[in-house]
């Protein structure tokens, strides 16, 4: 029995008209299994962001077709589906505890079932003692644990994260890697993470894909094999190390040929 | 994010800066239309339209009593406006050094900015007379607060490290000062000289509007008094003209030297 | 005691001292009474005249006047500012206009506004909205230049519609420029009507104040002009504290 793909990403191309003409992604073939972690890692500039974006539903592909639980998205962007992004998305004006419940306003939900919601998220990231706060008063950490709890409130089904840990230091964003595998088993969503960090998706992913320089395609999948209960400690295992050093054989090539370009 | 530069990369430059020339022209065209058109709806009762009042005012630059009253508005706003600009600078250098004081201070001043300051004017003409020394305090009225308010912000806004290595190289407060201070605030300051020459202007014009019998807001007004509509359309084109032309000059010039120190 | 306590503190204290000095050298005599009345004096014939009910009517005048100007030109600075905003076209022919638009001095207008319009109400508005709308529309620009891309991104992933993401995300992100436009806007308004009704008017608080002036009533003119200075310190006090509260929550501490 073959299970229908979460996601499936097919002949997926994304140009730009300009002037200057760009192709900026693909042609993309990518299909997700259920509940799956998978990372992708590129080069700068090679179209991950435009991979999340056309497979979010917030930018069309030129051409080819992006399907989510069996159903093609047309330039919108479906239920089910959460985003974390690069750049800090809490809003400024509301507490910790009113960001988190910002998905919920149209839910149709009642209050008491939004603030419980809400309780349950806030403090699943750690974050009960600040929920009065507001984002100015919180370090960039734990506004990122903000706009992630926020996203983890809605019960996505989909959860995709545009270098989410970019703007943290290295401890910071090992101990915020467990979290989303805490998060990833809680929720038993499908994840995908772009990162640039190759240990961080060595260490966190299911199969991670290495995207070649623009116009990006994914030029090797890789199994990891860990199991489902893991953590960062993983690190430790020999495994890893083959691993890193495999993505990254692959990586630096795609790596120097962005360099010579912007040089 | 790479995708973002990707799209701010596409948008290019020379149509880009062709089709604002274009737009620049067709706004232009558009707002002499509208003078036009006001002026020969109120058959030349309120405003008198463009082309006769260019005649007008050509006719205008050749008489002696324009450049009488000319001077005389000159003559105030310069003297207000170069005294703003250098108390302004003192004030302002002083309180953004002292920052306690000018912490008192500064809400003062921008109180002060906010006030009707013509409701004033009865009581400079009170103290000062008619004449040009009540007219230069209505410029200085106007002017100095803006310019205090520029350079308080600009030194305040400072590097500390700067102030230090001053200090350390043990300049006096007067060389820190000239070598130091001003150069750094130097946008800012010229950002205020720039608000400041507007509003010193405005202060004289208001003041000869109100109490002259000369300059150029005299003119301005006795005009409407006479019924000449071209007179005082003239006047009022020479002023926005003038006004413009320095303001877009000193704007350049702030953008020149930026540019070039890289002071931001 | 805070700074900030202190600062306010001493401040009251110079603007009190400054009061007690002038009314000192206006009582000793070391400055002409026909020049400058004490402030005693100022603060009795405000209440005097503001008891006797003559200036009623110019009150009311004057602030309907600042009030309808204010509302006019934040409604249509924030429209123009809105629609500017969404085409990049139009953005690059308003932008250098509004640049030097404060350079020149609005007031100048007013004596053709007048024969234009008449001597009532119709040219201290439309003097009031030429002085305060294009503030507005600047803050309103760089209201909606400040809210950050990524949270139109967000509203798109929580499918809000139009109407919503305005609401939700784009009215509160821009709010604190808003706000300081919303100031701005008041007080040029207030300065450009009152200034108007001073020089050219037939009513108003202005004017009476002017025509207290041009009659030698040093002790009217005063007591309302001290009126007018603190309707303005208080409005635009309050819109500031106002403004410093928005500001404060959304920054450190």
């Amino acid at each position: 029995m073959t299970e229908q793909p979460h996601v499936a990403l097919n002949e997926v191309v994304r140009r730009y008209e300009g002037p200057p003409a760009v192709h900026a992604l693909g042609p993309i073939n990518l299909t997700m299994r259920r509940g799956e972690f998978f990372s992708v890692v590129g080069p700068s500039g090679c179209g991950k962001s435009t991979l999340l974006d056309v497979l979010c539903g917030l930018v069309r592909p030129t051409s080819g077709s992006v399907q989510f639980e069996g159903r093609e998205l047309h330039g919108e962007v479906p239920d089910g589906i959460g985003v974390v992004f690069q750049e800090d998305a809490s809003m400024p004006w509301l507490s910790v505890r009113q960001n988190v419940a910002f998905g919920l306003r149209t839910s149709g939900k009642s209050e008491k079932e939004i603030a419980e919601l809400v309780d349950h998220a806030v403090s699943f990231m750690g974050l009960s003692q600040f929920a009065d706060h507001y984002p100015a008063q919180l370090s960039g950490g734990m506004r990122q644990r903000v706009c992630i709890a926020r996203t983890l409130v809605l019960r996505p089904r989909l959860i995709l994260l545009d270098e989410p840990f970019g703007a943290l230091d290295q401890q910071t964003r090992l101990l915020m890697g467990d979290e989303l595998l805490r998060l990833w088993r809680e929720t038993g969503a499908t994840v995908l993470l772009i990162t640039h960090a190759l240990d961080e998706a060595a260490m966190l992913s299911d199969r991670v894909g290495v995207m070649s320089a623009r116009p990006g395609r994914f030029i090797d999948m890789v199994q990891t094999g860990w199991p489902r209960d893991r953590d960062s400690r993983i690190v430790s295992d020999p495994k890893f190390g083959a691993l890193t050093a495999r993505l990254w054989s692959c990586l630096r090539e795609e790596s120097l040929k962005t360099m010579g370009r912007a040089a | 994010m790479s995708d973002v530069s990707l799209e701010t990369a596409l948008s290019s430059g020379t149509s880009r800066r062709r089709i604002r020339a274009f737009d620049a022209a067709v706004m232009t065209v558009l707002m002499m239309a509208l003078w036009q058109a006001v002026g020969s709806w109120t058959k030349g009762v309120a405003v008198s339209p463009p082309l006769p009042t260019l005649f007008y005012l050509f006719g205008l630059l050749r008489t002696s009593m324009f450049w009488d009253h000319a001077a005389a508005t000159l003559t105030a706003f310069l003297m207000a406006f170069v005294l703003s600009a250098l108390i302004g600078l003192l004030l302002g250098l002083i309180f953004g050094l002292r920052r306690f004081a000018g912490e008192v201070a500064e809400p003062i001043l921008a109180g002060f900015y906010t006030i009707p300051k013509v409701t004033l004017y009865p009581v400079v003409l009170l103290i000062f007379g008619l004449g040009m020394s009540a007219k230069v305090a209505f410029g200085i009225m106007h002017g100095l607060v803006p310019m205090t308010l520029f350079t308080l912000g600009a030194v305040r806004n400072l590097p500390p490290v700067l102030i230090r290595t001053a200090r350390v190289l043990r300049l006096s407060p007067a060389r820190m000062m000239r070598w130091v201070l001003v150069p750094a605030c130097l946008p800012d300051i010229v950002n205020g000289l720039r608000i400041s020459f507007s509003l010193s202007l405005l202060g004289v014009l208001i003041g000869e509007m109100f109490s002259s019998q000369r300059g150029l807001g005299f003119l301005l007004v006795n005009g409407m008094a006479q019924n000449n509509v071209p007179l005082s359309t003239a006047v009022v084109t020479v002023i926005v003209v003038v006004a413009i032309a320095v303001n877009t000059l000193m704007l350049r010039i702030g953008r020149r030297r930026v540019a070039r120190t890289g002071n931001k | 005691m805070t700074r900030r306590r202190a600062a306010l503190f001493v401040r009251i204290a110079v603007l009190a001292g400054l009061v007690a000095l002038l009314e000192i050298c206006c009582r000793t005599g070391i400055i002409d009474p026909l020049t400058v009345i004490p402030p005693s004096e100022m603060v009795a014939s405000m209440v005097d005249h503001l008891g006797s009910g003559e200036f009623n009517e110019s009150i009311v005048n004057t602030f309907s006047t600042i009030i309808l100007a204010f509302a006019l030109a934040v409604g249509l600075g924030t429209l123009a500012g809105a629609l500017v905003h969404r085409s990049s076209r139009l953005r690059d022919v308003a932008d250098p206009l509004l640049a030097s638009y404060y350079s020149v001095p609005t007031f100048i207008f007013y004596p053709l506004l007048v024969a234009l319009l008449g001597l009532g109400k119709a040219p201290l508005v439309v003097l009031g909205v030429l002085s305060a709308a294009p503030a507005v529309m600047i803050s309103t620009l760089s209201g909606l230049d400040g809210v950050p891309p990524v949270l139109i991104k967000l509203a798109r992933i929580h499918r809000l519609s139009a109407a919503r993401t305005l609401w939700w995300i784009i009215l509160p992100a821009a709010l604190p420029r808003l706000f300081t436009g919303f100031k701005l806007a008041l007080s040029y308004a207030l300065i450009g009507v009152i200034a108007g009704e001073f020089i050219l008017s037939g009513t108003g608080l202005g004017y009476a104040i002017s025509f207290a002036y041009q009659s030698f009533d040093n002790r009217a003119m005063y007591g309302l002009m001290l009126f007018v200075l603190l309707v303005a310190i208080i409005a635009n006090g309050i819109l500031y504290v106002w403004e410093g509260r928005l500001a404060r929550r959304r920054s450190a501490g």
